[in-house]
């Protein structure tokens, strides 16, 4: 259903040009849950920024690629067609609400104004969707909530708002930007499960998240990236059971368990040395060969390609050869 | 340099004949927590009268040993930092004692504290704005050293002894907060935290806002710290995961009080309130129980009540999947078998 080939994104700041997304290709399929997951700067949200073309103008550039939405390129559209998809055919739920909704509008008030700007249909029409939107994201007292102003509502409840407004319209895809990673573990957990009722309507769904456990609750597909490029590719088992790339190993390796065996004393975590590097000065050829343990000399030179690991399986890593 | 390497290897030689932990008993209390109330007056009207409280902060028999974790775990708002807080004398609690190697700090003078201080430290849950950004972080980690006067050489050599223990570069102490990554400020603010050779350290949400990668890295430095120098963490954590790797004991906290307590262990393998089998079961993990999505998902409704307005009886009822009649009538007793204790009436 959609599909990303080879899309670059570049920002240019005080300090120079830095490339925030190289190269990246995926796609995502009807009522799949795909994961997108790394780290804090590896790129993963621009990538989803740039799926709805938000990238911050002038300083970030779409440089090369194409992002093929049910076979329309979405780079070639004008701003009013990009428009009616925003929203209408793929929405997004950002990580904070709080800042996310207007502070200065009632709830009702904005989903409403998000239906009409998409639908023909009266005030009185709107209304009720959006309020039965609000009662099946479990909201109690829908009714009176619709007046409220964001701030009246916790964090858990404006994000049910938020994933109400994604909801609404019926859209194809819907973006997750580390929807949960603001709030409470039992907290998120009710929004998993909203999260998974979302599938039944047949609502595709990008999760982005830096947390290896949401993943494994919540995705089919997994997409690990790192300092800019995709790493590893798989089915969940795939990536959990057999890991392919070392940044993906260490990362999974890194997570602390919560094992019954473990106690303060159960000894050290195995951490991956060192730290991300900075966009501006990546290393060459592979980006994760400093902190590698199993870097060797052609890791320097060259950029890995992706080596197939089995069906829907890959990894770019030299290591890895099929 | 030199002799704070000796002194490391030194310690950890020590550490593998001496160290026969047990933590069965209260042993050797460094701090201990006795009907300690921190509530915050909530003021309206033209004369500012207290209309009620914030009951933020409600703990009683909680205790850390020498050398010992206790992990503190909860959801936002329990009141797990105000706790934190309140231990360091950074907000003043109404009533309740605390002691500090048996001495109620809350009665000691500014004076006594002050000497006090030099044995307790914070790290904070954001490494970048606990650290000014207009001081080098030569300056700041030695801003207390010369507090005390307890400057070991020059400024300069200490401050490079102390990088070293925190695995960051000698040359890192001329340059400024905003050119390190957020692993290494928090490298930074934990050489700040053991500068003077404290006993006890706070540690509030010290690695939440490291990506995870990173975060693995600073656990381990803790706990590599706390075998050089047997020191004692509050580890304030609301990733249960996390504070599992690192805490001898632990402590499950909701709406201001302590609801369960016991062995790490013991704890993940066993729990028994409601609310810490909810907090068990809600952690998103990989492989935790084998096989695809087997562990019967438990989902709490609702969230958590305001402090201003606790539920009657006990706390959790409103959202408790086992709630009986009793729960929202009468407060329940804390119950122990050995070292593991549960505030529930279903025990």
């Amino acid at each position: 259903m959609l599909e990303v080939k080879n899309i670059t994104v570049t920002f240019e700041t005080d300090e120079g040009v830095f490339k925030a997304v190289d190269d990246v290709s995926l796609n995502i399929n009807k009522n799949e849950i795909v994961g997108l997951v790394g780290e804090s700067g590896c790129g993963k949200s621009v990538t989803a920024l740039s799926i709805l073309r938000l990238i911050p103008l002038p300083s970030g550039r779409i440089e090369k690629g194409e992002i093929l939405f049910k076979g329309k390129d979405l780079l070639k559209l004008d701003a009013g067609e990009m428009r009616k998809i925003r929203g209408r055919a793929i929405s997004m739920i950002f990580q904070e609400p709080a800042s996310a909704l207007s502070p200065l509008h009632r709830i009702g008030k904005q989903m409403v104004e998000t239906i009409l700007l998409h639908k023909d249909m009266t005030n009185k029409e709107a209304w009720n969707i959006a309020e039965n939107w609000l009662k099946s994201v479990k909201i109690p007292d829908a009714g009176e909530r619709m007046f409220d102003y964001p701030y009246q509502l916790s964090g858990g409840m404006q994000q049910r708002v938020m994933i109400a407004m994604a909801l609404m319209l019926e859209p194809d895809l819907v973006i997750a930007d580390e929807p949960t990673t603001a709030l409470d573990v039992t907290i998120q957990a009710q929004v998993f499960e909203l999260i998974r009722e979302m599938r039944k309507s047949r609502t595709a769904v990008l999760l982005i998240t830096h947390d290896m456990g949401v993943i494994w609750e919540m995705c089919d597909r997994v997409i690990v990236m790192y300092a800019s490029r995709i790493v590893e590719e798989g089915s969940r088992s795939d990536i959990f059971s057999k890991p392919a790339h070392p940044y993906t190993i260490g990362l999974l390796k890194s997570i602390p368990k919560l094992s019954p065996e473990l106690s303060g004393d159960a000894g050290r975590l195995r951490a991956i040395p060192g730290y991300v590097p900075s966009p501006y000065n990546y290393p060459s050829g592979c980006h994760f060969r400093d902190r590698c343990p199993d870097a060797f000399d052609r890791c320097k030179k060259e950029i890995p390609e992706f080596v197939d690991l089995g069906p829907g399986h890959r990894a770019a890593c030299f290591l890895r050869t099929n | 340099m030199l002799q704070l390497k000796f002194r490391l290897s030194f310690h950890n030689t020590l550490k593998a004949h001496t160290q026969v932990r047990s933590f069965e008993i209260k042993k050797y209390p460094i701090i201990e927590v006795n009907n300690l109330k921190t509530w915050f007056p909530i003021k309206r009207g033209v004369l500012a009268g207290t209309v009620g409280y914030i009951r933020a902060v409600d703990i009683t028999g909680l205790y850390i040993n020498r050398g010992e974790t206790l992990g503190l775990v909860g959801e936002s708002g329990c009141g797990k930092t105000t706790f934190g807080r309140t231990l360091l004398g950074l907000e003043k609690p109404r009533t309740g004692e605390i002691l500090f190697y048996g001495k109620n700090i809350l009665e000691l003078s500014r004076r006594e504290l002050r000497e006090l201080r030099k044995k307790m430290q914070i790290i904070f849950q954001d490494p970048l704005s606990s650290l000014n950004p207009r001081m080098n972080i030569l300056d700041i980690v030695t801003e207390g050293l010369s507090e005390f006067g307890k400057i070991e050489g020059t400024r300069e050599d200490h401050a490079k002894g102390l990088m070293n223990e925190v695995g960051l570069d000698d040359d890192a102490i001329y340059r400024y907060p905003h050119e390190f990554s957020g692993g290494q400020r928090q490298r930074i603010n934990i050489a700040r935290a053991i500068a003077l050779r404290p006993d006890f350290i706070i540690c509030d949400e010290p690695v939440s806002a490291l990506d995870v990668s990173v975060q693995a890295q600073v656990i381990n430095l803790l706990m590599d710290l706390r075998e050089s120098y047997n020191l004692s963490y509050l580890f304030i954590s609301h990733d249960l995961s996390v504070v599992s790797a690192i805490s001898n004991r632990v402590a499950v906290m909701y709406l201001g009080r302590i609801v369960e307590s016991g062995l790490t262990g013991n704890v993940i393998k066993n729990p028994m309130h409601p609310y810490t089998k909810a907090l068990i079961n809600a952690v998103p993990e990989p492989g935790l129980y084998s096989g695809e999505h087997k562990k019967e998902k438990i989902i709490l409704k609702g969230e958590m009540p305001s402090p201003s307005a606790p539920p009657s009886g006990c706390m959790f009822h409103t959202r408790c999947p086992e709630v009986m009649e009793i729960c929202s009538k009468q407060e329940p007793k804390e119950t122990r078998s050995g070292m593991h204790q549960v505030c529930c009436h279903l025990y």
